[in-house]
């Protein structure tokens, strides 16, 4: 391997890794754990949760560290009383704008949004709620969609799409009026393209897709991107 | 190998989009002229509003097939940008600008009573398919906000009274002519 070795510090540790790593990953490996929501080990970083913003000393720009590469003699600080505040921020109005009742939801106990807002302290949604009213598509065998729950990270439509392969899943429309759909927005039994592979609903962070019937705990392996991805190199 | 969608939805009247065999060579055209990319994308869906007025399920279907790009992300594509069409727009058409300064200029009652004097969804269309409500970002003429443009006719400082008069004169030409 031709890959340079960049020196940069994290929280004030000295960190060595390869070119084209992300900060993320740098501060995984030494131990730092920042918090993320719509990154998956396995899959392509998407950026779009925004709750691993991290402060870069020499700009008061806030970065993404699951997208945003290393380099050399960089300061990077990943826990501060503004960051707190940035990612509470974040985490209420993703609660704030669709219905997210922990209480009535199959996820409760098992869901990464959940125990975010948990770490962070947060007991209520300082915001208007946006009570969502979008139609739960339970037409699947076992697969149902409620996309109240739905916090558009596309951890879903990246597994489909990357490591299924089919692309089932995608995004339509923008802003607010923004879901998931399967293949043209069909009803999911009319998805040809599915293969019922489940790997949407391991993934999920939250309890927009759940298998019917199914014990959350059993449906819930996020970690399975990671393990296919590492196994496909034997194919190689 | 081409996954068979077989529950493309149908034009209301029961004919498909792609039956037009005129259309269908300037469509190939299109896909030609692109080389079939899949980067052309955005093009080709340009290309083909052009050519049918609006993108249909079917039609989508067919270029998805065709550029071999999955299914949904060409649906996701084509409803991303507010540009395309996805049914068939009225005969004649209602666009009013949702930029900052009519917005703040109450641009929203006026679509409002427009919606509920025709009997139509902003975005959609009456259903004898005369009239249709899009919305748009700013077209550059914030001092005139707000603004609202029937077919080809732009009405600055619009008021919903002068804008329902001249949507109600605008049908009926139509309908005289057609009597």
């Amino acid at each position: 391997m031709n890959l340079h070795t960049l020196k940069l510090k994290i929280d004030g540790i000295d960190v060595e890794c390869t070119e084209g790593s992300t900060i993320l990953t740098a501060a995984k490996a030494i131990g730092i754990n920042i918090p993320t929501l719509c990154y998956l080990d396995g899959l392509t970083p998407y950026g779009g949760c925004r709750l691993c913003i991290v402060e870069v000393s020499g700009t008061s720009k806030l970065f993404p560290a699951c997208a945003t590469p290393v380099a050399s003699g960089m300061e990077v600080t990943t826990q501060s009383p503004k960051l707190y505040e940035y990612r509470k921020m974040v985490l209420e109005t993703l609660l704030a704008e669709r219905t997210h009742i922990c209480a009535v939801c199959v996820a409760n106990d098992h869901c990464e949004l959940q125990a975010l807002a948990n770490q962070h302290g947060i007991d209520h949604v300082s915001y208007e709620r946006n009570w969502s009213t979008n139609k739960i598509d339970s037409t699947h065998d076992s697969l149902v969609i409620d996309p109240n729950r739905c916090i558009l990270c596309t951890r879903c439509i990246r597994v489909c799409d990357e490591l299924e392969g089919v692309h089932t899943l995608d995004l339509k429309f923008r802003g607010k009026n923004a879901d998931v759909i399967m293949d043209q927005d069909e009803p999911w039994v009319k998805a040809c393209s599915c293969t019922s592979c489940r790997k949407c609903a391991k993934v999920c962070p939250v309890g927009a897709i759940y298998v019917e019937g199914e014990n959350i705990e059993t449906t819930k392996i996020p970690d399975v991107a990671a393990f296919i991805v590492e196994r496909r190199k034997r194919l190689k | 190998m081409r996954l068979n969608l077989t529950d493309v939805e149908k034009l209301p009247s029961g004919e498909t989009s792609l039956k037009d065999d005129k259309r269908r060579g300037m469509l190939e055209k299109v896909l030609k002229d692109h080389d079939y990319q899949e980067s052309a994308l955005l093009e080709i869906l340009h290309g083909a509003q052009e050519i049918y007025g609006f993108l249909d399920k079917e039609l989508l279907t067919e270029i998805a097939g065709v550029l071999n790009i999955p299914h949904s992300q060409v649906y996701g594509v084509a409803t991303f940008y507010s540009f395309f069409k996805l049914r068939k727009p009225g005969e004649h058409v209602v666009t009013a600008c949702l930029g900052t300064a009519c917005y703040v200029k109450g641009v929203e009652p006026i679509i409002a009573a427009i919606e509920k004097e025709f009997n139509l969804k902003r975005g959609g269309s009456t259903e004898d398919g005369k009239l249709s409500i899009l919305q748009t970002r700013c077209i550059g003429a914030c001092a005139m906000a707000p603004i609202l443009s029937v077919d080809d006719v732009v009405i600055g400082k619009a008021t919903k009274e002068v804008v329902i008069a001249h949507i109600k004169k605008v049908l009926g030409e139509t309908n005289s002519e057609t009597v």
